[in-house]
C-alpha cells in the first residue's frame, strides 16, 4: 500500500494568446487548464496506485478558483484533493517551503510531479522539493516501473538511462509513450460532490519579486526568397553573413 | 560586489563551451566569478583554464560526478561552492541541479535567463510568449539560456585549484542506451533542420537526415507531424508540448509555424523557413524565408550545403 501524492498546477490553455495590461500578463480572458505535464504525472500516479495498492492524493497551490483543476484529477481517478490556500505569487523557495511542510504532514513515499509547469517553464519544483524533504529526485522521465523501487528511463547524453530510484522520491514526468485516461461520466459525477481539503500555512517571503512582465522583442524583417533555387544564396549566407555553420 | 560563482557545464566528461556564456552573465550580475567544475578527475577543469574573466577555477573532485544524481551533485558542489549568485546553464540536467542547489541553500532559482540589466533578470514565461523581468533581495541560483550571452574571450590562463568533494547519491544508473543513431538529439544539438506535415510522409525525413548529417545536426519535428506519423517519435517533437530548444540555426521544413512550435523555438539565433504557402506564420520568425515546396528547396540546399561543407 504506497501514499502516492501527485501536483498540479492550474495554467493557461497552452493555445491562448497572452496578453499585456500595462506591465502585468492580464490573464482574466484566458481559458485555465491542468499544466499539460501534470496530465502525465497523475497517470502515473494512477498507474503505482494499481501497480501497489494505496491513495493517490493530488495537492495544488492557490485560491479557491483552482478547485477545478483538482475536481479534473479526481474526474480522472485520484483520491483525495487538497488546495494549499496562497494566492500570494510564491519565488521557488516559498511556494517549495510550503509543499514539503504539507507533504511532511502527510507521510507519503512518492510524489509525482510535470517536468514544468506550462506558465514558467522553469521544471524547479520537483528536484527543489526533493532537497528539502531529503528524498531522491530524478526528473524529465518518460517511463516508470513499480516496486520496491522504482525504474524510470530518463534522457542522458546521446541515448536515454534507465536509473533505480529508491523511495521516498520525486519523479518529474515528461511525455513518454504512456497514454492518459480519460475521465468518464462517474468519474466526473464523484469529482462534482468531492470536497476540497483546504489547507492553510505560513508562507515565508519572497526574495524573487516580479519587476514587469513584456511581450518578446520584435524580430527584424528577414530576407524572403520566392523558389526553391534561392536554398543555394541562403546557405551562402548561413556562412558568410550569420557565421552559423 | 556581489559574489559569483558558476558551475561550469559538463558534458561527457568535458567542459562545454556554454560556460563561456555563463562567465559573461556572471560578470553582468556582480564580480569575476569563481568557476567550479564538478569532475572526477581535476584535469578536466583545464578545460575552463582559458576563459577570461574567472576570478579563480576550482575543480571541485568526485567520484559523485561520474553520473548525474541530483541529490549527489548539489550536496557535493554545497560543500565546496561559497557563498553568493550561483549561475548554470540551463540545459535539462543543469536546471534540475540549479532547483536542487538552490533547495539545499534555503534560495531561489530563476530558470531560463535570457538578460540581465541593472540586476534584473528577464526570462521567458507562457514558453516565450511574454517576458518576466525579476530583481533579487539575496542569494539565488541563476540559469542562463545557451546561445544568448556572447562567449567570455579565450585568452586567460586562470589556475585551477582542486578540492575533494562527496555527496550522498540516491539513485543509481542501470544502463545506458544508446539512440539508434548517432545523430544528435535536438536538445543538445546547435544546428536543428525539423519537418512538419508539409513533408508529406516519415519517409520524406530521410531528405531531412541527409542534410542534418552534412551539417553535424539533429532532425526535429513539429507536433502535427508527431501527432500524425507513428513513425516520427515524440523526443523529436519541439514546441510548448516537446522540446524547447535554442540553437544557433534552426531550419523549419514544411512546418506552418503553429503557436505551439513558436514557442519552442522562436528563441533560436537563426531561423530558416521552407514553406510553399507564402502567408505561413513561420516566415514572420525566419531569418531567411524561402516559398518554395520542399522538393524544390531540399536538393539545392543539401547539394550546396554538400560542397561548402567538404
Amino acid at each position: 500500500m504506497a501514499n502516492i501524492i501527485v501536483l498540479v498546477k492550474q495554467v493557461p490553455d497552452t493555445n491562448a494568446r497572452i496578453v499585456l495590461s500595462g506591465d502585468r500578463v492580464d490573464l482574466s480572458a484566458v481559458k485555465k487548464v491542468m499544466s499539460p505535464y501534470d496530465e502525465f504525472a497523475v497517470e502515473t500516479a494512477l498507474q503505482h496506485r494499481e501497480s501497489s495498492g494505496g491513495e493517490v492524493t493530488a495537492i495544488t497551490v492557490g485560491g479557491a478558483g483552482a478547485d477545478k483543476v483538482l475536481k479534473d484529477a479526481k474526474a480522472i481517478g485520484v483520491d483525495n484533493i487538497v488546495r494549499i490556500d496562497c494566492e500570494t505569487p510564491l519565488d521557488s523557495n516559498s511556494l517549495q517551503s510550503i509543499l514539503a511542510s504539507v507533504i511532511s504532514s502527510l507521510s507519503a513515499e512518492v510524489v509525482y510531479c510535470g517536468k514544468s509547469a506550462a506558465d514558467t517553464g522553469a521544471g524547479s519544483t520537483g528536484p527543489g522539493l526533493a532537497e528539502r524533504l531529503g528524498w531522491a529526485s530524478v526528473s524529465n522521465t518518460t517511463s516508470v516501473e513499480f516496486g520496491e523501487q522504482l525504474s524510470v528511463v530518463t534522457p542522458s547524453a546521446g541515448g536515454n538511462a534507465r536509473i533505480n530510484v529508491p523511495l521516498p522520491a520525486v519523479v518529474s514526468c515528461d511525455k513518454g509513450n504512456i497514454k492518459v485516461r480519460k475521465p468518464n461520466v462517474k468519474g466526473i459525477m464523484q469529482a462534482k460532490k468531492a470536497q476540497v481539503d483546504v489547507r492553510s500555512v505560513d508562507v515565508p517571503a519572497s526574495t524573487v519579486s516580479v519587476v514587469a512582465h513584456s511581450m518578446p522583442p520584435a524580430k527584424p524583417a528577414g530576407k524572403s526568397y520566392q523558389g526553391g533555387a534561392a536554398a543555394a544564396e541562403v546557405a551562402q549566407l548561413l556562412r558568410d553573413e550569420a557565421n552559423v555553420i | 560586489m556581489t559574489d559569483t560563482i558558476v558551475i561550469a557545464e559538463i558534458v561527457k566528461g568535458a567542459v562545454h563551451p556554454t560556460t563561456a556564456e555563463l562567465i559573461t552573465a556572471a560578470l553582468a550580475l556582480g564580480s569575476q566569478p569563481v568557476v567550479v567544475v564538478p569532475c572526477t578527475d581535476a584535469s578536466v577543469a583545464d578545460g575552463a583554464s582559458q576563459f577570461s574573466g574567472a576570478a579563480r577555477i576550482l575543480a571541485a573532485k568526485s567520484d559523485v560526478f561520474s553520473n548525474y544524481d541530483a541529490a549527489g551533485w548539489a550536496s557535493a558542489l554545497d560543500a565546496v561552492t561559497p557563498a553568493g549568485i550561483i549561475i548554470t546553464s540551463a540545459s535539462p540536467q543543469s536546471k534540475d541541479l540549479a532547483a536542487r542547489l538552490a533547495a539545499r541553500r534555503g534560495i531561489s532559482v530563476v530558470q531560463d535567463v535570457v538578460q540581465i540589466e541593472g540586476g534584473n533578470l528577464t526570462s521567458p514565461i507562457y514558453s516565450g510568449k511574454a517576458m518576466q523581468t525579476v530583481s533579487l533581495s539575496g542569494n539565488a541560483v541563476v540559469t542562463v539560456r545557451p546561445n544568448v550571452f556572447a562567449a567570455a574571450a579565450s585568452d586567460g590562463s586562470t589556475d585551477v585549484s582542486v578540492v575533494d568533494t562527496t555527496g550522498n547519491v540516491a539513485t543509481a544508473v542501470q544502463e545506458f542506451m544508446a539512440r539508434a543513431s548517432t545523430r544528435l538529439d535536438v536538445a543538445e544539438a546547435n544546428i536543428i533542420i525539423s519537418g512538419g506535415r508539409g513533408m508529406g510522409s516519415p519517409a520524406n525525413f530521410s531528405h531531412l537526415e541527409a542534410i542534418a548529417d552534412t551539417l553535424g545536426a539533429a532532425v526535429g519535428a513539429s507536433r502535427a507531424a508527431v501527432d500524425t506519423w507513428d513513425d516520427i517519435p515524440h523526443s523529436m517533437q519541439v514546441g510548448q508540448t516537446g522540446k524547447t530548444v535554442n540553437p544557433n540555426l534552426y531550419i523549419a521544413v514544411g512546418i506552418s509555424g503553429a503557436i505551439q512550435h513558436l514557442a519552442g523555438m522562436r528563441s533560436s539565433k537563426y531561423i530558416v523557413a521552407i514553406n510553399k504557402d507564402a502567408d505561413a506564420p513561420i516566415f514572420q520568425h525566419a531569418d531567411y524565408g524561402i516559398v518554395a515546396t520542399w522538393e524544390e528547396a531540399l536538393p539545392i540546399l543539401q547539394s550546396t550545403l554538400s560542397t561548402m561543407m567538404a
